[in-house]
């Protein structure tokens, strides 16, 4: 009896040895996955900010994985302020604050319009409001070709083709559906007595959405910037369509930088100027991608 | 309307329909200065639209509603009078307690003194001091509920309207708010409309109850008229716990009084005199009916209130002692019945024992409408 309670005993705990050597086998290999993907995902990163960061001369020999054998910062200086693009040889800047100035007022008009509508969505149906809705949904899986034609002729009959504050309408038209899609699902997760409780209390349409929902946005509003900042900051098509020589936005101007063709292919300088158009995206992920996370799994407000 | 200058509410002809769907028919209901009415019906009767409509957080399809004698059509629910507790709490999320309860006196623009003072003056009514500087998602459930409440008191208003403000406690916490709300309007006098769907809390809580089912008023009366008169079967039904045995059975009137005779398994008949008239009969002649007594009306022998009964020997199938009470179940008319005994009355299950059976307290009804008829 003895032996036999010993032999289950002993079997046990060879099973259980067995079972963690799976389990680590197992995490390892899961680890080792994770890594060569993000190796896979971080190479073209690395290849753009090694080639920017050597001489031409290095470019043409080494290759293209090696580290560069000594810090050339020239290139970045060339594709920030003095690359060509086109007759102009000015580099990214003016094009970079286009897009600043392009950006920040179409995140911030989008965003705010997408939170009303979608508090109005949410929280004051009406007849009808959710026909507009999947109206407005529809809006967001037109392909951006589609809309070119239709809102050239509307930025010229409203006298605002070619310039600034045209794209800030197209972007600020085009985002709509999408934030208000952001807005509307988040604000439908609050129960209906909020509004009904601030009603009794007297507060109006406005009041109830600047003192009780505003104040519960915050996840929702950096996910909507994030997007909305992704959306127009990248945007080529709207962009290389709806603008003219002053108020070209900066991937346009990359674009020109890459494809003007004087002489030797600069490779150093066009690595250096997609890494500076990228940079802001990339900041505003960094800073707020704690919240994108956090508002894209939470939702609900509870209490 | 000259009489509804008293009344603090009165609704008259009330219909409400969503699209097509008649949610609310033809309500009426009123309630003098200082009552607590209680609305009570299951779940999706139209409780809580009534309410929302009293509030005007919904428009009425017909009729009017008067609040303190002011017609109410097209005054918008600031303007009402009114006070409301949401089921769900409806704290405003990020504010603290202390401007939860302050927010609707500062949309109304009362200087910041009056509002501390009223603050201060409600949150030491219902003990809830020590938190004013709490978000509501620090608060426990009951603890929130204060809070609604005291958002509610501040306003100081003609009409509190409630609505299910208890079914998120716990059942302990829920008899000790309960208790709570109605010494509140002991002292404060107010007047109330409280919707539940639990028909203890209606006993418990209302100067007057009205019950209703699928948007129609049953019966509206004092708990006690509620309890021993109820209008129909279905108030009969809802209201009381355990609830009301409604059994099969014949009634003949002849010249020496009516007769209740009920079936019981191998075809004898359990016959009992009934010292009321029956709605119908005018004293003569046979009738199918349905009895409805309280368990509390059939009893042991040994009770008090067994002294007016009729005893007749039942087979017992069920004994569950309760505590203070034993209750045992038995079979009549093909209906499982419940009877309520002292809790040491010998009964034991299987066998045979003496039950006593007090009429006068009984209902009548008519079985395919429901209605009572004695
Ligand atoms: N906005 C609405 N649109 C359509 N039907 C509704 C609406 N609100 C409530 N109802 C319906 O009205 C009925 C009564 O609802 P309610 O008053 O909330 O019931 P109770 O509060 O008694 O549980 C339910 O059948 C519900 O589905
Ligand atoms: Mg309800």
């Amino acid at each position: 009896m003895t032996d036999m309670s010993m032999n289950n005993a002993q079997s046990e705990k060879s099973a259980a040895r067995v079972r963690l050597a799976q389990r680590i086998a197992l995490r390892f290999g899961l680890y080792a996955l994770l890594i060569v993907f993000a190796l896979y995902y971080l190479m073209p990163l690395f290849v753009m900010v090694t080639t920017s960061l050597k001489s031409l001369d290095e470019i043409r020999t080494g290759s293209l994985l090696s580290l560069p054998r000594e810090l050339d910062f020239s290139s970045w200086a060339t594709a920030w302020s003095s690359a060509c693009t086109g007759i102009q040889c000015e580099g990214l800047r003016p094009f970079f604050w286009n897009s600043v100035l392009l950006s920040v007022p179409a995140v911030f008009l989008s965003t705010l319009l997408g939170a009303v509508n979608g508090y109005v969505l949410a929280q004051w149906r009406f007849k009808g409001s959710n026909v507009l809705f999947a109206l407005m949904l529809f809006g967001c899986f037109i392909p951006f070709q589609v809309v070119i034609l239709p809102m050239a002729m509307t930025l010229g009959v409203l006298k605002i083709a070619g310039t600034i504050g045209g794209l800030v309408f197209v972007h600020v038209v085009y985002g709509i559906g999408f934030t208000t899609l952001f807005f509307r699902n988040y604000y439908v997760t609050v129960p209906q007595e909020l509004v009904k409780a601030a009603k009794v209390d007297g507060a109006g349409f406005f009041r109830i959405f600047f003192s009780i929902f505003l104040p519960i946005s915050p996840p929702i509003i950096v996910v909507t910037v994030i997007w909305q900042f992704t959306q127009i900051w990248n945007d080529f098509l709207f962009g290389v369509s709806f603008s003219q020589a002053g108020t070209q936005p900066i991937t346009v101007a990359l674009n020109n930088i890459v494809n003007s063709t004087t002489g030797v292919k600069e490779y150093n300088v066009d690595m250096a100027a997609a890494i500076i158009a990228a940079l802001p995206t990339l900041f505003v992920y960094v800073v707020a991608g704690k919240y994108f996370i956090r508002g894209l799994t939470a939702g609900s407000v509870k209490g | 309307m000259t009489e509804t200058t008293q009344q603090i509410l009165s609704i008259e002809n009330l219909d409400k329909a969503y699209g097509t769907v008649k949610i609310l028919k033809n309500i009426n209901v009123s309630i003098e200065p200082g009552e607590f009415l209680v609305l009570v019906g299951p779940s999706g009767c139209g409780k809580s639209t009534l309410l929302n409509c009293i509030a005007g957080l919904e428009e009425s399809t017909a009729g009017d509603i008067n609040i303190g004698g002011r017609s109410m059509i097209g005054v918008s629910p600031k303007d009402r009078d009114i006070a409301m507790v949401f089921q769900s709490y409806a704290l405003y999320p990020t504010m603290t307690v202390g401007k939860n309860i302050t927010f609707g006196m500062k949309v109304r623009g009362i200087p910041e003194e009056e509002q501390q003072a009223k603050l201060a003056e409600v949150a030491g009514l219902l003990q809830i001091d020590h938190l004013l500087d709490r978000k509501p998602s620090q608060l426990s459930g009951g603890q929130r509920q204060r809070v609604a409440m005291g958002r509610a008191l501040v306003r100081d208003p003609q009409l509190f309207l409630f609505d299910e403000p208890l079914s998120n406690l716990d059942a302990k916490l829920r008899v000790e708010m309960r208790t709570e709300i109605k010494r509140l309007h002991q002292t404060l006098g107010a007047s109330i409309v409280y919707v539940t769907h639990d028909q203890i809390e209606a006993m418990t809580l209302a100067t007057k109850i009205v019950v209703m089912k699928d948007g129609v008023i049953q019966q509206v009366g004092t708990p006690n008229e509620i309890y021993n008169h109820p209008a129909n079967m279905f108030v009969a039904d809802f209201m009381g716990s355990p609830s009301m045995n409604l059994i099969p059975a014949q009634a003949t009137s002849s010249g020496d009084g009516t007769k209740i005779s009920i079936a019981r398994t191998g075809g004898e008949y359990l016959t009992l005199s009934f010292d009321r008239e029956i709605a119908g009969m005018n004293g003569s002649g046979a009738k199918e009916v349905i009895l409805g007594l309280r368990p509390e009306n059939i009893t042991d022998p040994l009770s008090i209130v067994a002294q007016n009964g009729q005893l007749a020997d039942c087979h017992i199938d069920v004994v569950e002692p309760a505590g203070s009470d034993t209750f045992v179940v038995t079979s009549l008319g093909g209906k499982q019945v419940t009877a309520r005994l002292r809790a040491d009355a010998e009964v034991v299950a299987g066998q045979n024992a003496s039950l006593a059976f007090d009429l006068s307290k009984a209902s009548v009804f008519e079985p395919e409408s429901g209605a009572r008829i004695a």
